[in-house]
Parts: C-alpha cells; sequence; structure tokens
C-alpha cells in the first residue's frame, strides 16, 4: 500500500457510492478508498500508451445489428415473473410510495 | 483410487453405460456418496438435489435399455456453476442478494445439456457475481483445494474445479471472463476451456461484463471437453452477440488432426512474477512439442503489462451497469429498513452485495463517471484494440501460443484476500484472451514438489477450438497427469 492515494485526489468514494446506490459504512469507506487507491496507481499505467488513432475496441468481433423477427414469442407467465419479487399485490411487483 | 467410478473420465463412463457395465443410477449414487465423503471438507457445492438427480438417472437408464439413448453424455452427472440459470433450481451467484432466488427458465446450455440427457448435478460455488480469483469472495462458504485443504482452488469458478478434481462431478460448467475457468483449472488439475466470444449462448448466464463473459466446460481430458463443447457450442437467437459459425464435431477432429504446429512463446508471459517451478513445467512442455515436431517460436504481445488495468476498467464498468438491476424492486434480496425508493436501493445494495462486488460496482461507476469516461473507459477500450492486434499479429506467424495459465500454484486462503491488487494481477496470463475475444484452454502440467497441480494455457485462434482441443490433446497424450488424483 503506497501513496496512491494521493496520485488519485479526484476519487471522491463517497459521491461514486452515492452514484452506485450503495450505502457505506465509515470502515468501507476508508478500506476501498485505500484499496481502490492501489487499484487505480495500477491502472494509471494506461495513460503511458499511445492510443493516437486507435478505434475502441466494445465487442471482439463487431457484429451488425441482429434483427428479430416481430413477432410474439410465449414468454414468462405473469406467475413466474413475480415467482422471485419480495413484495408483490394483485400481479404487480410493490414498491415504497413514490409520490405524494 | 484410480479405478474408482467418480474418478473416470466422461467418455470412458459413457462407453461403460453403452456397454451395460454400468448404470446411469449406480453412477449418479456413486458420484452422491463421494460428495457425501468429501463435501465436508472440501464445500464446492451450494446447493443439490440427490433425489432428483436419482430421478433422471433411472430415466435415462430407461432410455438405454428401450435402446434410446440421446449420445454420449446421456446419465451423466454434470456440475452447473451458481451463476447458470437451471429451471426450477436455486440460483445464487454465491451472493446474499439472490439466496433465495429460484430460476424461472433454462439457460440455453443447460437446454443443450437437457436435451443431450445429461443430468445438471448441484450448484456450484464461486466467487460473488463471479468476481475474484479464489472463491473466498463467496458470501455462503470458502471452497478448498482438493489437493490441499488450507489452499484456494482458484475462482472464480472454484466450486466448478473442485468437484470435478475431487471426484464430485464427472465434469462442470463454469464461466470465464477473465480466468475464470482457466485458473481454477490449473490450480486443481483438471482441464479448462474458455471459448472464442460468441460461440457459446449467454443466454441464462448471469451477466458480470458482457463483452467478456463465456460458458464453457471443465473436465478430466480433453476429448471430455470437446464433448461437452460441442453439446453447448452454437448460434442462439436469444443472445444477440452469439455468432453464426459451423460447429464442427470436436470430438472426432481430435484424432483427424495431427499438427505438427507452430506454436508461439510470448517472452512477456515468462517476465517477473512467475514461479520458477511453474516455469520449469511449461518449458517441459515446450520441449514435448518440439520433440513431436512442431516449430516453437518467440513472439511478443507488447502490451500484455496493460491488459490488468484495461480489463479493470472495461470489467467493472460493465458490471456497474449490469449489476444495477439489483434494485430490491423485482427480484432479490430487500432490506426490510428502507423508507422510500431511493433509500430502498442504497439499503438493499449496501445488504446484499459483499465487499469485492461494492468494491467493483463503485470503481466501475467512477470509470463511467462524467469527467472520467475519456480518460479511463474510452482509453481502455483503445488499449483492448491494441492488445487484440497483438493476438492477430502474432497468429500470422503460429498456430496458437503457449504459456502459463497462473503464475503460481494455489495459494494459501486469506494469502491476498485484504489486497485486491494482489488478487487481480493474479489474473495476468489469462485476461487477454478475454480482451481479445480468443479461445482459451487450461491443461494439467503436472505438480510441484509439494504436491500442487500447475497449468498450461494454449491460445487459439477465434473459432477454431477443434485445432486448440488437438494440440491440447497432442500434450496430454504424452503424460499421465489427469490420472492423479487427490484423496480429500
Amino acid at each position: 500500500m503506497t501513496d496512491s492515494m494521493d496520485s488519485h485526489p479526484d476519487f471522491d468514494i463517497e459521491h461514486v457510492a452515492k452514484l452506485a446506490r450503495i450505502a457505506l459504512t465509515p470502515e468501507e469507506r476508508a478500506a476501498f478508498s485505500a484499496q481502490l487507491g492501489d487499484v487505480l496507481g495500477h491502472i494509471a499505467l494506461l495513460q503511458e500508451v499511445d492510443v493516437s488513432g486507435v478505434e475502441p475496441t466494445a465487442h471482439a468481433f463487431p457484429m451488425d445489428n441482429v434483427w428479430a423477427e416481430d413477432r410474439a414469442n410465449p414468454g414468462l407467465t405473469v406467475g413466474d415473473a413475480l415467482r422471485n419479487a419480495p413484495a408483490q399485490r394483485d400481479g404487480m411487483f410493490v414498491v415504497p410510495k413514490v409520490v405524494e | 483410487m484410480a479405478s474408482e467410478i467418480f474418478h473416470q473420465p466422461l467418455a470412458r463412463l459413457a462407453a461403460m453405460l453403452g456397454a451395460g457395465e454400468l448404470s446411469s443410477v449406480e453412477l449418479m449414487q456413486a458420484v452422491a456418496d463421494r460428495c457425501r465423503d468429501v463435501e465436508p471438507r472440501v464445500q464446492a457445492f451450494n446447493s443439490r438435489d440427490e433425489a432428483g438427480a436419482l430421478a433422471q438417472a433411472a430415466e435415462s437408464d430407461r432410455r438405454r435399455s428401450r435402446g434410446a439413448a440421446l449420445g454420449p453424455l446421456d446419465g451423466i452427472p454434470i456440475g452447473i456453476k451458481d451463476v447458470i440459470a437451471v429451471a426450477g433450481q436455486p440460483l445464487t451467484a454465491s451472493s446474499r442478494m439472490l439466496e433465495h432466488y429460484v430460476s424461472p427458465y433454462d439457460a440455453t446450455v443447460i437446454r443443450k445439456l437437457k436435451e443431450a440427457g445429461a443430468i445438471c448435478w448441484g450448484r456450484l460455488n464461486l466467487d460473488e457475481f463471479a468476481m475474484g480469483s479464489s472463491t473466498e469472495n463467496s458470501a455462503f462458504k470458502t471452497t478448498s483445494n482438493p489437493w490441499d485443504l488450507s489452499r484456494v482452488p482458484g475462482g472464480s469458478s472454484g466450486g466448478s474445479a473442485a468437484a470435478v478434481a475431487a471426484g464430485e462431478a464427472v465434469a462442470a460448467l463454469g464461466s470465464d471472463t477473465g480466468g475464470s475457468i482457466r485458473q481454477p483449472s490449473a490450480l486443481c488439475n483438471v482441464v479448462g476451456l474458455k471459448p472464442t466470444y460468441g460461440l457459446v449462448s449467454r443466454y441464462g448466464l448471469i451477466a458480470f461484463a458482457s463483452s467478456l463473459d463465456q460458458i464453457g466446460p471443465f473436465a478430466r481430458t480433453v476429448e471430455d471437453a470437446a464433448i461437452l463443447l460441442g453439446t453447448i457450442a452454437g448460434h442462439d437467437p436469444l443472445d444477440s452477440t452469439s455468432f453464426q459459425a459451423e460447429i464442427p464435431d470436436y470430438r472426432g477432429e481430435l484424432s483427424r488432426r495431427k499438427g505438427p504446429w507452430k506454436l508461439g512463446i510470448a517472452r512477456e508471459y515468462f517476465a517477473e512474477g512467475l514461479d520458477p517451478e511453474v516455469g520449469s513445467a511449461v518449458q517441459a512442455a515446450i520441449d514435448h512439442y518440439r520433440r513431436l515436431g512442431c516449430e516453437i517460436r518467440e513472439i511478443s504481445l507488447p502490451h500484455t503489462k496493460y491488459a490488468v488495468g484495461a480489463y479493470y476498467i472495461i470489467a467493472t464498468a460493465e458490471c456497474s451497469s449490469n449489476l444495477a438491476r439489483y434494485d430490491g424492486v423485482r427480484y432479490g434480496h430487500r432490506s426490510a429498513a428502507a423508507g422510500d425508493t431511493v433509500d430502498l436501493y442504497f439499503k438493499t445494495r449496501a445488504e446484499g452485495f459483499g465487499p469485492e462486488v461494492k468494491r467493483r460496482v463503485i470503481l466501475g461507476t467512477y470509470v463511467l463517471s462524467s469527467g472520467y469516461h475519456d480518460a479511463y473507459y474510452l482509453r481502455a477500450q483503445k488499449v483492448r484494440t491494441l492488445i487484440r492486434r497483438d493476438f492477430l499479429e502474432a497468429y500470422r506467424d503460429v498456430d496458437a501460443i503457449l504459456t502459463p495459465t497462473a503464475p503460481t500454484p494455489a495459494f494459501k486462503k486469506g494469502e491476498k484476500s485484504a489486497d485486491p491488487l494482489a488478487m487481480y494481477l493474479n489474473d495476468i496470463y489469462t485476461i487477454g484472451v478475454n480482451l481479445a475475444g480468443l479461445p482459451g484452454i487450461s491443461v494439467p502440467c503436472g505438480f510441484t514438489r509439494s504436491g500442487l497441480p500447475m497449468g498450461l494455457q494454449l491460445i487459439g485462434q477465434p473459432f477454431r477450438e477443434a485445432e486448440l482441443l488437438a494440440i491440447a490433446r497432442a500434450y496430454e497424450a504424452g503424460h499421465d497427469w489427469s490420472g492423479r488424483h487427490p484423496s480429500p
């Protein structure tokens, strides 16, 4: 564990965890900051690569659009789809109130 | 020990079943008994349904007795990594998030296994959501390496490798995003194949990093891996990244392809960090191929040292996006402590995910976030292009590339779990293959002086698994590493 944290002053774990919708304990914040600081320190190696004129790769084998026929196929029944729901009522998922 | 039914290769068991020397019920019972014996120490399974498996075995025996056997997999128990959906069975990803989830449908690979008569045997442990290299990130249990119970089996498919090595399943399916099939295979003395990206459907595989994930087999021999690959490969309209490729008879091709081949040795894969015993074992494999008349060429994959960095940007970016679905609404864990909907997301994910998953989701969110996307994610995708180009360049001169699978034999439990970067660097020889979308296979290549298995990796050209398997078989045929079995 080096001073790699210092080389990533922009990495604000509280902000990023909020974007990721994960509540962290103070212990997790401290541990993850240090550990991810190390990882970001290693990742910084990539800055030395000359990538000018290089196209990004999203998939190893570029594929064109894949079209499916516009035809209804059998899918999950409502019962199957709801079987793993943490809360359900009248064939729907139940969530906490969203609007007042 | 070598004569024990539960240690026999799949092809041999299929022949015995076909000749009436063995019934599927006898085989299934022998495997289930073996589990009862060793599973308290190995801990490879999250769950298993012995009664259901025996019923399927009885059905297989009835098919065979009326002359309607479905092929070499009919009646053979195949373990399934707990990240691949089997209808009506638990699907946990070794996460609290999915602890009580039951699959509503079969993954395409499972449908194909069932159509071939295979028995889907148990749910095998893994690092939570397949994120890890030791299976220590499972929320439920730590699997032991059957060769040394104080050591890890590798990961993320550690349960799959340990089960096949310990005689608890004849073969298994796993998934490989950065080495999760090949590395545990090397650490447990089994054969593990990561197919070309797009050869095997990902429909019904819990997504980790969609542009890198592939399902593949764990087996006792190259021939067994060929049988399984032939069963699960092929285009699937339910996976839009699945390729329209001709599927050869991989098993038949094994005996038809005899080389000699041109094999590449990448100097970057024999640099610092490689255990000397692993280095000599791989050198002995190179000498073996040379004796077979193969031409060995030194090649260079100059961007190798950037692969771990590029991988941990791309894989975490994709995982942060894929794991956004675990929000406590439609399935999986839901926090009981939540007030409003947003609070529900925060608390559900805090309670449902373990530390490694949280770290990766956070890192992935960071590299995609406003102001950092170009510096991290876009740059990593460009480096990925260069890594892929390195390989394709090398394949102008060679048929396959030969490397160690992992830099060291199995490490001790707890040794790297507090240091994620050290754990990530353990994947150094396997992740380039995923970034480039290539097929890679790990075959057993000997034991250290202290009795730990080591693996040889062969990296092939896209969609040329038949060639790759034949090259692997040419090494295997001159050695008897898979004839050795652990006594956990």
